[in-house]
């Protein structure tokens, strides 16, 4: 298992170096780097310019500027963004743990109360709260994050003060304005909203995913064969049942992490949310090549390591699958 | 259950229309989506006033809902119940036409990619698991500067800001999962009796193709193409709601256009703006899911229902 | 005679389908004497697993069961669930067609076993572990300590089901209802597992009730044989009486599309089972015999004792003069 996953992750540097080619590439030619330079700094000198090309790997060979960049990038020595006035380390850094944050807490409960809700579901199919579960879930899936974002927004940072007199849920940022200092309280009040925006999402994709496979494993024969053991039947869902229902939910889960990062840059930039949405929109509007890079190499590097974990993850769950 | 109950025997297609029939939500849906097709086909007797046109003489920005303007104006006065039908088209134009083209694409590149196997099998799957795992809406907007800047293909794919480069931007990724399915299809049915069977026999490829293929592939591929509607149009409201969609010319509308300039009006109240392009937005893509999912009840044998 | 150990009497099993309730099993009686090895035979649909399905309380919701089932004296029809749970594996238990699906993949062979134990006995851990090795060596699986470590699918398909045997014998119950055991398996294998099943209920003194489509199989283990269809009991009496001397036409049917040696041609029988959503009057083999007459059509006839045998066709002892 451990030379699989040393296997796997020294795989995952070339794969990782291509990848960034193949963006590398996409953003010279979408994002024309050289001209955006240009346009927000239009008094720049050609000397000025030319250093800009030289830091970021701005070679017209594109193999070459590539290389440039590559090993910039590799010792760490990061250019500034492209007003020159911002180092990318920090800004990422700061980006990726408001991140983190709010996209743990989304999948968390996301992850939780879809589970839930599709066992709930399963396990009378076709009943009252198997067609509510369901019809919520396609509701759920219907429902674009800015939708549901803008709907919040109306209600609690209009309605709510004005009907209640108060602010229940604050509607942007992690802190008010002026605040400093750590203080978990009102970050977690701001967070109510956005995390609720994603894990609606989340809910609605896993409850479907949970419902069908476990109806696949409701149906199975080993769950006679548990049953006609006359053990409980919660004992025959929570042993039997749940672990085999859960190895299709993980690998499709993998996979979803894309949509759930999707979710994430849309939801962070209505809530003027500072993480690594909000990063890369801003970023990706200005043509801001030396921001947008490392962005997307974290991002490659993510989606890379949650496709290891779910294949680790996979293995551990069936013992019929073997990581070679 | 060894002990298989005997039921009368029925047509597959029967079957099938009595599974779509059953699901409530999908009928509910074809309604829906059958009143709101004639609604836009029928704009210039069914929207009030032009996509331009403001609805009284100033003042008439941010009206409530009332005679005159049904659903509210917007900032400049029009009217917010007409634009929405002029939106719900073009959002509906994008989401027919992306799907056609991408499921065209896809069924073409995937029964190719199944039956030839080999380099170009791996090299399509290759692409399609990279543009998979990437989060979408990144993928997209970057693909959609690079599609953009590269003038050799302006003829194809339009002005940046017009709506057929929308289409031509969603079936470039439209393509990729309706391929995956085909060819998974073909491969399943690569190891069928029957196709066996007819190879025996001396039947050509395309022969196969269009007797068995197909045929066996329809429902699946239908899935696919309701799907890739509903991915369409949410897809074009994403771009749309950050500024990248298709602009506005001359007034011109999207529902994603309107849901974006909800995004203005949230704070200051303005309700209307923000409730009806939400609630059409979601009407739709929640009709066309249930058809979607009806479609696959209907034509998946392998049903689960207790007993 | 003594009493029976599973008593059956009337039993019907309805479904409750979208199109209507199906009439699966209508009013079966059946007795199961202890220690004794039972055929059920039939043709898939015939309602033979469903009856002891429902016996078992593991029909699913749909289902409404009705009549009387005693086990040992306990009325199973009608238990609450917890009850028929402490019937469920101790008293009776089950071996299941495919032993691929029936073995749960995630779980070792040993902990599924040693589950079966410890649902109905206050075995320790280690008990258990030790008495579910000793029960793998019991059906014959060579070096059972490592074996118990394994998973399903490091199984052979006859080693699986050998597996199921010993789960279900595990707390040695007075009935083991074996579903098809043999029908999953290569034909060089069946001959094992039936020996296997032969030689627990030998050992644990355990009635076995065989069900088959198999009349072969039946011919090897069995001393009586009862034959079903349509949901109900068409002939039942000796193996040997019923080989020699079938006295329903279905019957006669069955063994006339029996492979035999020195037999020229395997004679199918004609048409196809009824619908039980319209369940037929009468007799409901009549529209596929050559002997049917309009008396056929007036009620469901019951089993009358005929030679050795009984037999539910009006015309048996009539027929079997003739061939």
């Amino acid at each position: 298992m451990l030379k699989y996953v040393v296997r796997r992750l020294a795989w995952s540097i070339p794969t990782l170096c291509f990848v960034t080619f193949l963006v590398y590439v996409a953003l010279r030619i979408g994002t024309n780097p050289v001209e955006s330079y240009k346009r927000i700094n239009p008094r720049a000198s050609p000397e000025k310019i030319a250093q800009y090309i030289d830091v970021n790997g701005l070679d017209p060979n594109y193999v070459r500027g590539y290389f440039r960049w590559l090993v910039n990038f590799i010792t760490l020595d990061w250019p500034r963004s492209i007003k020159g006035s911002r180092e990318v380390a920090p800004a990422l850094k700061d980006a990726l743990a408001n991140t983190l944050r709010l996209g743990t807490a989304a999948s968390v409960v996301g992850i939780t109360v879809g589970l839930l809700l599709g066992i709930f579901a399963a396990l009378r199919p076709g009943g009252r709260r198997d067609v509510a579960v369901n019809t919520a879930a396609f509701v759920g899936i219907s429902i674009p994050p800015y939708v549901s974002a803008i709907l919040f927004q109306l209600f609690f940072a209009v309605y709510w003060s004005r009907w209640f007199g108060s602010t229940l849920f604050p509607t942007s940022g992690v802190y008010p304005p002026g605040q400093t200092g750590f203080n978990l309280g009102l970050m977690i009040r701001h967070m109510v909203l956005p995390t609720m925006v994603v894990a609606i999402q989340i809910i609605a994709v896993y409850a479907r995913y949970m419902r069908s496979s476990l109806l696949d494993v409701l149906s199975s024969e080993y769950m006679r064969t548990a049953r006609s053991k006359g053990i409980s039947e919660r004992r025959v869902l929570f042993k039997h049942g749940l672990r085999n229902a859960l190895i299709p939910v993980v690998t499709i889960a993998a996979l979803d992490v894309g949509s759930i990062v999707g979710g994430l840059i849309i939801t962070e930039n209505i809530f003027s949310y500072p993480g690594m949405g909000k990063y890369f929109l801003s970023a990706f509007g200005e043509g801001d090549f030396p921001l947008l890079m490392p962005w997307m190499v974290l991002i490659v590097f993510s989606v890379l390591l949650f496709n290891l974990l779910a294949d680790v993850s996979y293995a551990w769950l069936d013992p019929r699958i073997r990581l070679e | 259950m060894n002990d298989d109950v005997v039921v009368p025997a029925k047509s597959p297609r029967r079957m099938a229309y009595e599974r779509f029939v059953s699901h409530r939500g999908a009928v509910v849906g074809v309604f829906v989506l059958t009143i709101l097709v004639v609604f836009v086909a029928l704009s210039p007797f069914t929207a009030r006033y032009g996509v331009n046109e403001a609805v009284q003489a100033p003042p008439n920005y941010f009206l409530s809902p009332r005679a005159n303007a049904w659903l509210g104006t917007d900032d400049i006065g029009r009217d917010l119940y007409s634009r929405l039908i002029y939106g719900v088209r073009v959002s509906l134009v994008i989401g027919f036409f992306s799907a056609v083209i991408s499921v065209f694409l896809g069924c073409l590149i995937g029964a190719v990619a199944g039956f030839r196997g080999g380099m170009f099998d791996d090299i399509i799957m290759r692409i399609t698991d990279l543009f998979l795992a990437f989060p979408f809406l990144v993928t997209l907007l970057v693909m959609r500067n690079m599609l953009g800047a590269i003038t050799w293909l302006r003829p194809i794919t339009g002005d940046l800001s017009s709506v057929r480069f929308i289409i031509v931007l969603f079936a470039i990724f439209g393509w990729m999962s309706v391929a995956r399915i085909v060819r998974g299809q073909v491969l399943a049915l690569k190891e069928r009796e029957f196709i066996e069977a007819a190879r025996a026999v001396g039947a050509s490829r395309w022969y196969i193709v269009r007797r068995h293929l197909l045929p066996n592939s329809i429902g699946p591929i239908m899935v696919a193409l309701t799907f890739s509607v509903v991915g369409a149009i949410l897809s074009e409201s994403t771009l749309a709601f950050f500024g990248y969609g298709p602009q506005a010319g001359a007034g011109a509308t999207s529902l994603g256009i309107l849901v974006g300039q909800a995004k203005g009006a949230v704070n200051t109240g303005f309700w209307w703006l923000a409730v009806f392009p939400c609630l059409a937005l979601v009407i739709i893509a929640l009709s066309i899911n249930f058809i979607g999912d009806a479609l696959r009840d209907a034509t998946d044998p392998r049903m689960v229902k207790d007993a | 005679m003594p009493t029976p150990i599973l008593e059956i009497r009337n039993l019907q099993v309805t479904f409750n389908t979208p199109v209507g309730p199906l009439v699966a099993v209508r009013g079966v009686d059946i007795d199961v004497h202890a220690g004794e090895m039972l055929a059920v035979v039939g043709e898939s649909g015939s309602g033979k697993s469903v009856s002891f399905l429902a016996a078992m309380g593991l029909l699913p919701r749909s289902a409404t069961v009705t009549g009387s089932a005693l086990l040992d004296g306990q009325q199973l029809v009608g238990m609450t669930p917890k009850q028929m749970r402490s019937v469920r594996g101790r008293l009776m238990s089950m071996i299941f067609q495919d032993p691929l699906s029936a073995l749960n993949p995630v779980h070792r062979v040993g902990a599924q076993i040693t589950e079966m134990l410890r649902a109905h006995t206050k075995m320790s851990e280690r008990a258990a572990n030790a008495r579910a090795v000793e029960l793998l060596e019991i059906v014959g699986i060579p070096q059972p300590g490592d074996r118990a470590m394994q998973y399903p699918h490091e199984f052979s398909g006859g080693m699986r089901q050998r597996v199921v045997i010993a789960m279900a014998i595990a707390n040695s119950p007075k009935v083991l209802i074996a579903d098809e055991p043999t029908t999953a398996l290569d034909v060089t294998v069946q001959a094992q597992i039936l020996e296997v099943i032969q030689r627990v209920q030998v050992q644990f003194g355990t009635a076995v009730v065989l069900i088959t489509h198999d009349l072969g199989v039946v011919a090897r283990v069995c001393e009586r044989v009862n034959v079903m269809y349509a949901g109900c009991f068409v002939e039942r009496g000796n193996v040997h009486g019923i080989f020699e001397q079938p006295t329903h036409p279905y019957t006669r049917g069955l063994l006339a599309s029996l492979p035999q040696t020195g037999v020229g041609r395997l004679v199918p029988i004609a048409g196809f089972p009824p619908n039980m959503l319209r369940p037929p009057s009468g007799c409901a083999f009549r529209a596929r015999c050559d002997h049917a007459v309009e008396a056929c059509g007036s009620a469901i006839p019951p089993l009358v004792p005929v030679g050795e045998s009984e037999s539910a066709c009006i015309r048996a002892s009539e027929l079997m003069g003739r061939k």
